[in-house]
């Protein structure tokens, strides 16, 4: 659905993006996170056919996004970062207006559909002046639905949202993330992790990561740990647990808990839970303590020192 | 073609909604409104003693005039105002080519403007009535031809401006500056010029409208002088959205 190689872009002398390389399949929600000015808008806006790349190719829709910008504007849902709107219009006008600029049939039915969509249907006569923060963005949403597109395209889509609304619009981006592509982008590690499927992590306008949220944390890490908790104290506990097969680097807290490792792909749990409780504990917690995304992305981001 | 009318559509029920048009509107009636009524008065004055019978032309004459002046505020924010508040984004990712875009920004002001031109049309008409054996339809017919062709032209060349600008007042000033050029301004050197003069001639309004068409005479030459204008605004306007792209 998204295919972009060697994705470049100069503002003049200055290199906002520098040879992305990523794709997004259907039905698939991915994220763009990277600090401000990292190059997210800049990538957007070459996908959604606002402005060509100085470099490099992308197709999105099957559509080349220079050669054949209007076949990809047709086919793409966009909410641009500041939620630009006519202010001075009423909510439907203005819907009605973006649905006729996209030629679709039975115009205002579709209006109602988008508007119950993002919730909106009781704003459907006010000014979009008029309206709070969140819903403007929820308008803005409905403005990118309102053509049934194959790819929706969202740059920051909760930025600047309270927090009752933040939980709303990521709700309403997960249902609608079932059948699309989805390429948000975000500067908020947990809104990855919520969202997300697959996170690309840019930084300085180029990637410097690209996996599934889980692998994210098990490739920089390269082993995953564990932390096990047991009833009573365990003096034992830590021997149980060594012994098993694959754990590595066994290590017992002040509090009795045991954290320990093991290669990532070769999961032990199963098998240190079966010899903990054989060895008469009761097993009262087995929880991954993966790497914060936070973590990672000073890691990914950082001093090169810090780097693996 | 549709998307133009869309574009159009909104930005002329736009007006409506918007003080500016408002005044505009105002500022144009009104004095052409006053014309009218001097002129009504004086000839009712003056037809005791057996003289002229009054001519819609002043009318025309006075709302090209007026629409010098006052058209670049109609078509300030066409483009500029799109930019500023970013709107432009979403219209340039919708399918709609440039030229699309900024052909619709001109129907919509043009049709704003043809229906202060279609108000003015009542003057014409109640002069009609009061004198006998009415006026001179030839001459009507030509000045209002005259007068849409000026809009046209106006609005055109305002829309091009617009699209270069992001600051709706810098988009006024250049286009009321061009405006004037083309009216008084080039009409100097056209004066005193010995060669080349002709050139500086042909630029001015004075000689496709004042002189010519609000007279009651129709040029081909004064036809295609309007129309390249309003094409080379429309140009202009789409090659400007165009490199705001590459930017
Ligand atoms: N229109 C522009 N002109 C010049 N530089 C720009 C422009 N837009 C963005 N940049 C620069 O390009 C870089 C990437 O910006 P942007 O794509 O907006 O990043 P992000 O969306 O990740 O915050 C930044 O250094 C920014 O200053
Ligand atoms: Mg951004």
């Amino acid at each position: 659905m998204i295919k972009v190689s060697g994705l470049t872009k100069d503002y003049g002398a200055r290199r906002a993006i520098n040879n992305l390389n990523f794709d997004a399949q259907q039905g698939e929600i991915v994220g763009f996170l990277g600090p401000n000015g990292a190059g997210k808008t800049t990538t957007m806006r070459i996908l959604t056919g606002y402005m060509p790349p100085t470099d490099g190719e992308a197709i999105v829709a099957g559509y080349d996004v220079v050669e054949e910008s209007l076949e990809v504007r047709k086919r793409v849902g966009y909410l641009p970062e500041t939620v630009p709107l006519y202010t001075d219009m009423v909510v439907f006008d203005y819907l009605k207006f973006m649905g006729d600029l996209r030629s679709i049939p039975d115009v205002e039915d579709r209006v109602d559909e988008v508007l119950d969509m993002v919730g909106l249907s009781d704003r459907s006569d006010g000014y979009i002046g008029n309206l709070s923060k969140g819903m403007r963005q929820r308008v803005g949403l409905a403005q990118a639905l309102i053509h049934r597109p194959e790819v929706l395209i969202l740059d920051e889509p909760t930025i600047g949202l309270d927090p009752g609304q933040v939980v709303e619009v990521r709700k309403l981006i997960r249902d609608i993330g079932k059948d699309r592509t989805v390429l948000l982008s975000t500067h908020l590690l947990n809104e990855a992790q919520n969202i997300c499927d697959r996170v690309l992590i840019i930084n300085k306008g180029k990637i410097v990561a690209e996996d599934t949220t889980e692998n994210l944390q098990a490739r920089l890490i390269g082993a995953e740990r564990v932390i096990l908790r047991v009833r009573g104290d365990g003096d034992e506990l830590a021997k149980t647990i060594k012994a098993v097969k694959g754990v590595q680097g066994v290590e017992t807290k002040e509090d009795g808990a045991v954290e320990f490792e093991f290669t990532s792909g070769k999961d032990v749990r199963p098998e240190v839970a079966k010899q903990v409780i054989k060895a008469g504990y009761d097993l009262l917690e087995l929880r991954p303590l993966g790497m914060s995304l936070e973590e990672i992305f000073l890691e990914l981001t950082g001093s090169d020192s810090k780097k693996k | 073609m549709k998307n133009i009318w869309t574009i159009a559509k909104r930005e002329f029920d736009n007006y409506f909604n918007s003080p500016i048009a408002y005044v505009v509107a105002f500022a144009i009636l009104f004095p052409v409104g006053i014309i009218f009524s001097i002129i009504m008065f004086s000839s009712s004055q003056q037809s005791s003693f057996g003289g002229p019978a009054p001519t819609p032309d002043a009318l025309t004459n006075w709302f090209v005039i007026l629409l010098i002046f006052f058209s670049p505020a109609v078509t300030m924010r066409l483009l500029s105002d799109e930019a500023r508040m970013g709107t432009l984004e979403l219209l340039l990712t919708a399918p709609v080519r440039d030229f699309e875009l900024v052909a619709g920004k001109w129907l919509g002001a043009f049709l704003f403007i043809l229906l202060l031109i279609l108000v003015t049309l009542t003057f014409p008409i109640i002069m009609d009535n009061f004198v006998e054996p009415g006026i001179d339809m030839k001459v009507l017919f030509s000045s209002y031809v005259g007068v849409i062709l000026v809009s046209a032209a106006l609005i055109g060349l305002g829309v091009g401006i617009s699209a270069i600008f992001t600051n709706q007042f810098a988009a006024f000033f250049v286009t009321f500056v061009l405006f004037f050029f083309l009216w008084i301004l080039v009409g100097v050197p056209a004066g005193f010029l010995e060669k080349g003069g002709e050139v500086f001639r042909y630029l001015s309004i004075n000689t496709h409208f004042f002189e010519t068409m609000n007279r009651g005479t129709i040029n081909i030459g004064d036809i295609v002088y309007f129309l390249s204008l309003t094409a080379l605004g429309l140009f202009v306007g789409t090659t400007a959205i165009e490199i705001r792209r590459w930017r």
